[in-house]
């Protein structure tokens, strides 16, 4: 795959493993086995299996006829919102738990910044009989309560991160501490296409199948299997990854992510990481980050949870470097809008992550034959206050 | 040979490793405790340069990391607070933090400015051995700078004799796979990892840090190894206001 891992886990000049001592076996142990198990038979379809008949896979993908009135084009929305737990973040925590199951680990620990994948995990955790444990910045706890009860209600211990500022990354830096803590028994489920290698390449495999169900799809629906246009939101980037992955060698098909500017790229409350960021290290990979001159991490903002995140996945970087993927931003309001549209115009509400992505087809160009698809990666019943807040209702 | 491996050629056991986060608790604290530690009889120091996501750092050496980012210590404040350093302290020194502040920096220019100020290792945990070995070390060789690896209970064999291969002044054991600030494991686990280790025969000495607060564990640490650093124990010990007045008496507890 040409814009795939290589041998020594970088994507051109991102990726690696920046990782402390403490984790090296526990990274090590998964570089050296993930693709054997992950392509193993048995693990495939024990993998299958679950995605048919407990994820409800394939995620429809369905011509969203008023959208593509209103846009010029035909737009496909891809249903990861009607996935068991509302979102792409199943579909990993599936692959990484089963995973885990091979590589004898009875414990599991996670990070969480919208809830999406703390629930998601929380699920396939409860459906292994597994412990699980998962850290989320306080603040966050606060803005996504309605998932805070999910996880307990699955069964799940919910740590809240205290550290920094209380978000998404420290929550991640607290699971890295229990992770060094407990190097034997404990396996790290990462929510996206982040951290050390292998993680990047592992979850964007198992993502990958949002792409592979969209090719053939779109084969039955249009006939060619391309379409012009593939877009997604973008936070650590692991529902783009998945809608890009099978595309990437595509190079006709054009690739837009769109990262959340929150009140404005130039605002200072933004966590637009390509326009703002700078190449460095974060979670134990090279990749572009916000960060200052001297190197420390710069606290993102977005009113969406789940791509209030100062970096990006490395892929991501490489992909916006060698400018394989357009990279480009929405505000926080206008991604309300567009949640709002999409409500009235669908009857679908989007996760205000998924908003983003929708608002972005304000500013393309189509052409009227454009086949052109859009990853729902989640659904807004866990915004709902936000969205009540914001319009008023 | 720097003054580390110097150190190690005339000192076999019992050193003792002093670390605290630059910057803390006030910005201009740096050489004042570094001069205290001197003259109270530390045998080398480690200088914590602060990092916003410290993840392998417990709770006291997180908050003294924010205190003196908050303070305003840079990679650049801190070599302008060291360029007088070897005018007043003369055991070695060590700088420890983590790799995006130096990657930013530029790492052949921080090595340079290192080297400048008269610092003698560098101890960054987040480096991975291959990208030390293939892109950096070099700018390390060239300076005369140590870079220490580390290593836990886990780690194997082969690595540790690769470790061994790529050190030159001396390997930091962790007493478990803990972040600091913990306390130190006794457990008959740990005799076995410290004898199999031992029994390496490896050519660099040992360090043991991780979980060393104390005298009892000082010793202890000791008896399997070269040396032992004490972090955590003492940056807490920063927060009394009459710290600089009380830094003889702490080592004194330890090294008596």
């Amino acid at each position: 795959m040409k814009y795939g891992v290589n041998d020594l886990g970088y994507y051109g000049d991102f990726g690696g493993a920046y990782i402390p001592e403490m984790l090296y076996p526990n990274v090590e142990e998964l570089r050296q086995q993930y693709l054997t198990i992950i392509e193993d038979p048995a693990f495939k379809a024990e993998f299958d299996d679950l995605m048919k008949n407990y994820v409800g896979r394939p995620s429809p993908l369905y011509h969203a006829k008023r959208y593509s009135e209103k846009y010029g084009a035909n737009i496909f929305f891809k249903r990861e919102d009607l996935n068991h737990t509302g979102s792409h973040k199943i579909n990993n925590a599936i692959g990484q738990i089963l995973l885990a199951k091979r590589l004898g680990k009875h414990r599991i620990i996670a990070e969480t910044g919208a809830g999406q994948h703390g629930v998601a995990t929380a699920t396939v955790c409860a459906l292994m009989g597994i412990e699980c444990i998962i850290y989320m910045g306080e603040i966050d706890m606060q803005r996504q309560a309605p998932n805070v009860s999910r996880m307990k209600m699955l069964g799940a211990k919910v740590i809240p991160a205290t550290s920094g500022s209380k978000t998404l990354k420290d929550a991640t830096n607290e699971a890295l501490r229990d992770w060094i803590a407990n190097p034997v028994d404990t396996h790290y489920i990462i929510g996206s296409v982040v951290g050390p290698y292998p993680y990047p390449d592992m979850v964007a495999r198992f993502q990958s199948i949002i792409s592979s169900e969209t090719k053939k799809q779109l084969l039955e629906k249009t006939g060619n299997e391309l379409p012009q246009y593939v877009m997604a939101c973008v936070g650590g980037g692991s529902n783009a990854m998945g809608m890009f992955y099978h595309f990437l060698d595509d190079e006709d098909v054009k690739l837009v992510a769109v990262e959340a500017a929150g009140k404005g790229v130039d605002s200072g409350h933004s966590a637009a990481t390509t326009f703002l960021g700078r190449e460095g290290v974060l979670h134990g990979s090279r990749t572009i980050l916000m960060q200052t001159d001297d190197g420390q991490v710069i606290e993102p903002y977005s009113i969406s949870a789940g791509l209030d995140y100062p970096g990006i996945g490395p892929q991501h970087a490489y992909l916006y470097k060698i400018n394989r993927a357009k990279y480009v931003s929405i505000t926080d309001d206008e991604a309300l809008q567009a949640g709002l549209l999409c409500s009235q115009l669908e009857g679908i509400i989007p996760a205000i992550e998924t908003a983003h992505a929708l608002a972005y087809l304000e500013k393309m160009q189509f052409k009227k034959d454009d086949n052109v698809v859009i990853c729902i990666s989640g659904r807004g019943d866990k915004d709902l206050d936000t969205y009540i807040k914001y319009f008023g209702f | 040979m720097n003054r580390l491996q110097n150190l190690f050629k005339n000192k076999t056991n019992s050193l003792l490793s002093i670390y605290f986060t630059a910057g803390y608790p006030e910005l201009d604290s740096t050489v004042a405790i570094a001069e205290a530690l001197e003259k109270s009889g530390a045998d080398f120091l480690e200088i914590g340069f602060p990092y916003s996501d410290p993840v392998a750092d417990g709770p006291t050496i997180q908050h003294s990391s924010e205190i003196a980012l908050e303070n305003g210590m840079t990679l650049h404040v801190l070599f302008e607070q060291l360029k007088d350093l070897r005018k007043t302290v003369s055991i070695p020194i060590l700088l420890m933090g983590y790799v995006n502040p130096i990657v930013q920096y530029g790492v052949e220019n921080f090595c340079k400015k290192a080297a400048e100020v008269g610092v003698d290792g560098v101890i960054v945990p987040d480096l991975p051995m291959y990208e030390y070995e293939a892109l950096y070390s070099k700018y390390f060789i060239d300076n005369d700078l140590s870079n220490i690896f580390l290593v836990t209970p886990q780690t194997t064999e082969d690595r540790i004799r690769k470790i061994d291969e790529l050190s030159n002044s001396f390997i930091y054991l962790l007493s478990s796979s803990s972040i600091t600030g913990g306390s130190l494991d006794v457990s008959s686990g740990i005799e076995d990892y410290y004898k199999r280790i031992k029994a390496m025969q490896l050519k660099n000495p040992m360090i043991i840090g991780f979980g060393i607060s104390n005298k009892t564990n000082f010793d202890k640490a000791c008896e399997y190894a070269n040396g032992a650093i004490v972090g955590s124990a003492f940056v807490k010990l920063l927060k009394d206001e009459d710290y600089l007045n009380k830094i003889p008496a702490f080592i004194k507890s330890i090294k008596s």
